[in-house]
């Protein structure tokens, strides 16, 4: 230093070769998943919560094997021609026990032989099931009889995967966990960073800006895939939940989604100062998603005049796109406008975000 | 050496165009402002800080001196006024200048999940070239500690963590901004030590703070901030002599009497005398005559003490004289 700086700089080495661990982008995206491996609520949010989701739901909403009916029949006779019907659970009981049954609603129905040979049947007619009960039974009865149908039918049962409601839930709930991570993951660092002066400090050291937020891209879409095949992978594995489309176009959706809402978090991040700000800010963001977005039900079920506005949110988008690729193998050349209003909301958070991006 | 001399005689600044060599001067700032709404918080600075120097920025809380040495750091757009470090200026070489400045801000807080190692290898990634990472954990004595996460350490080495993020690049000139405020006074003189070894190395640095014994220790030359300004500058031994006193006295006496102060300033070895807070301070260069004399006087009178201490003149007596403030006045 004592024949000056610019003397000492000359003497100096030239800037060294390093390894590829010691670049700042490779740097701060470890940063990144150190940060976030190393929060224990953030984890638990990210891979256990919706996992746990889709199971409580999968399982309440799960598709019974059809009801068998609970009958009675006074006499042996009368009961073995009811036996005859798969859908009926029948038990043979002498006429006051059978009322008895009735009453107390340990069965549906009680078949009585009539004086003239026929059949009387005993059923609470406003009761669904009795209803039913009454069709099985009577036909059971007319077959033992010797009845034929007039014209020849046969059953062909529909009980594919696809439409059940866990398959309706499952790109429901990996949308709603790609928009969480990207807003929430990416926005409360930021806000946490700018709020303890961490932004401020590595402005004024010789870091590049735009690694700072390309590390947040990188790590987004390297724990993306972690993400998004905990959550599929336990809907295919518990509850076969089908995969038509090519998992490439799959994956591409994913990607193009997780940028996206990316961008969000950082739009959020811009300009916020606090905690608090940032928090009321992402729920203003994201509840009117959670609840229109059509991800517990159908988003067509709201009227016809919320439609463009349900349509235009992003999360409709990126679930519509899901659903239609996972469930119904629907090709991605015809999911055009999904992704049209992905890729806007893209652009305009990341341009916006930049214009308004406060690093202190 | 002597080139260099000439170099640093040469005003800095537009004045005149030099060929070269480019100014040698590590910090040259001229008419710097910032103005806050309403508050003026720099006021039209001048400052010049030789290489190789620990250059203090000592004043109140609010006096301007983080707001200075953040427009020094590139963090703080100024109004108006110039600044060139290392011949360089923020509008053509902040790259370059990022490079070569070490920055320790007020109240940063690092990320609590990283290690002290990994922490120190994120910052190393931006730097051209610096030392080793388990150089600079042994410099600032945080070996044990390498494992060790963030928001683990103590005040101390948390500080201390700062300090070498801030060495990590190597650089040409260190700022400290309160570098031991909030410390216990262990972890203070340990800082200062550390602080002391790297000025052996001939690093220029500017440090701040309000805390008069750590710019007496550290500082080679010292520039007194009030309300944006400069209002005294040099060595700490120029600016204690410059009140003309090497003691300072302060008393309190009984009752609601008011004293003479040309009374006071006539007795043997005071040459001020001053109302202050209620009681006195007598500016001393005999100690062991004037606190006879004061005795002696008060006597005379029927006025007795309730107070009175004595101390060596310091930075801190500089201040006051010059504002009539205490540096730490709440």
């Amino acid at each position: 230093m004592s024949e000056g700086t610019a003397v000492a700089q000359e003497l100096r080495p030239a800037a060294e070769r390093r390894p590829f661990i010691e670049n700042s982008l490779v740097q701060l995206t470890l940063v990144r998943f150190r940060e976030f491996w190393r929060e224990p609520e953030a984890v638990f949010w990210v891979f256990v919560f919706p996992i746990l989701l889709a199971g409580g739901l999968g399982i309440a909403f799960r598709n019974k094997p059809a009801d068998v009916m609970k009958v009675a029949a006074v006499g042996s006779q009368l009961a073995r021609a009811l036996h005859a019907d798969k859908g009926l659970k029948v038990e043979e009981m002498d006429l006051a026990a059978g009322e008895q049954a009735l009453r107390a609603g340990r069965i549906v129905l009680l078949a009585v032989p009539a004086a003239n040979g026929g059949v009387t049947y005993r059923y609470d007619d406003t009761n669904p099931d009795g209803r039913n009960a009454k069709m099985l039974v009577d036909r059971a009865v007319q077959r033992a009889a010797g009845a034929r149908d007039a014209v020849p039918a046969k059953d062909d049962y529909v009980r594919e995967p696809g439409s059940r409601y866990i398959d309706f839930l499952l790109p429901g709930l990996i949308g709603t966990n790609l928009m969480g991570s990207g807003i929430w993951g990416i926005g409360f660092t930021i806000v946490d960073a700018r709020r303890k002066k961490l932004l401020k400090r590595l402005i004024a050291s010789p870091m590049p800006r735009w690694q700072y937020l390309l590390s947040f891209l990188l790590s987004r879409l390297s724990m993306l895939y972690v993400e998004i095949a905990a959550i599929m992978g336990f809907g295919v594995l518990a509850f076969g939940v089908p995969v038509r489309g090519p998992l490439w176009e799959l994956a591409l959706f994913c990607l193009i989604s997780a940028v996206s809402f990316s961008t969000l978090g950082l739009l959020v991040a811009s300009r916020a100062q606090t905690m608090e700000a940032a928090s009321g800010l992402m729920n203003l963001i994201m509840l009117p998603m959670w609840i229109f977005s059509g991800v517990f039900f159908s988003a067509d079920r709201f009227p016809d005049v919320f439609q463009p506005f349900v349509r235009a949110l992003p999360l409709t988008a990126v679930i519509d796109a899901l659903r239609a690729s996972m469930l119904q193998g629907v090709h991605i050349s015809r999911l055009g406008p999904q992704l049209a209003v992905i890729t806007a909301w893209m652009i305009l958070c990341f341009f916006t975000a930049l214009k308004l991006f406060r690093w202190k | 050496m002597s080139l260099f001399v000439i170099a640093n005689l040469r005003p800095c600044g537009t004045y005149w165009v030099m060929p070269i060599p480019p100014s040698t001067l590590p910090v040259c700032v001229r008419g710097l402002r910032k103005v806050y709404s309403d508050v003026v918080a720099v006021d039209s600075l001048d400052l010049e800080v030789r290489p190789g120097e620990c250059f203090g920025l000592l004043g109140p809380n609010g006096a301007g001196k983080t707001t200075t040495i953040e427009i020094c750091e590139g963090l703080t757009k100024a109004d108006a006024g110039t600044v060139e470090l290392l011949g360089l200026k923020w509008e053509n070489d902040a790259t370059e200048l990022r490079q070569r400045l070490g920055v320790q801000l007020q109240e940063t807080q690092l990320s609590e999940k990283l290690t002290v190692e990994e922490t120190l290898r994120l910052f190393r990634s931006f730097y051209r070239r610096g030392p080793a990472v388990s150089e600079v954990i042994g410099m600032v004595q945080l070996e044990e500690k390498r494992k060790s996460r963030v928001g683990g350490l103590s005040g101390g080495q948390k500080q201390r963590l700062a300090l070498a993020c801030a060495l990590v690049g190597d650089p040409d000139l260190l700022f400290l901004d309160e570098p031991t405020t909030g410390l216990d006074p262990q972890a203070r003189r340990q800082l200062w030590d550390l602080i002391e070894r790297f000025k052996t190395e001939g690093r220029t640095i500017i440090l701040t703070t309000h805390y008069m014994d750590e710019a007496e220790r550290l500082c080679e030359r010292v520039a007194v901030m009030d309300h944006g300004k400069v209002i005294a500058l040099g060595t700490p031994r120029e600016l204690i002599a410059s009140i003309g006193a090497d003691h300072m006295v302060e008393f309190a006496v009984d009752g609601a009497a008011a004293l003479d102060l040309a009374a006071l300033e006539r007795l043997e070895g005071v040459r001020v005398a001053r109302c202050e807070n209620g009681g006195y301070r007598l500016y001393v260069t005999v100690l062991h005559r004037a606190v006879p004399a004061l005795f002696d006087e008060l006597a005379r009178d029927r006025i007795s003490l309730t107070e009175l201490r004595t101390h060596s003149a310091t930075l801190e007596d500089v201040f006051v004289s010059l504002t009539g403030r205490h540096l730490r006045d709440e």
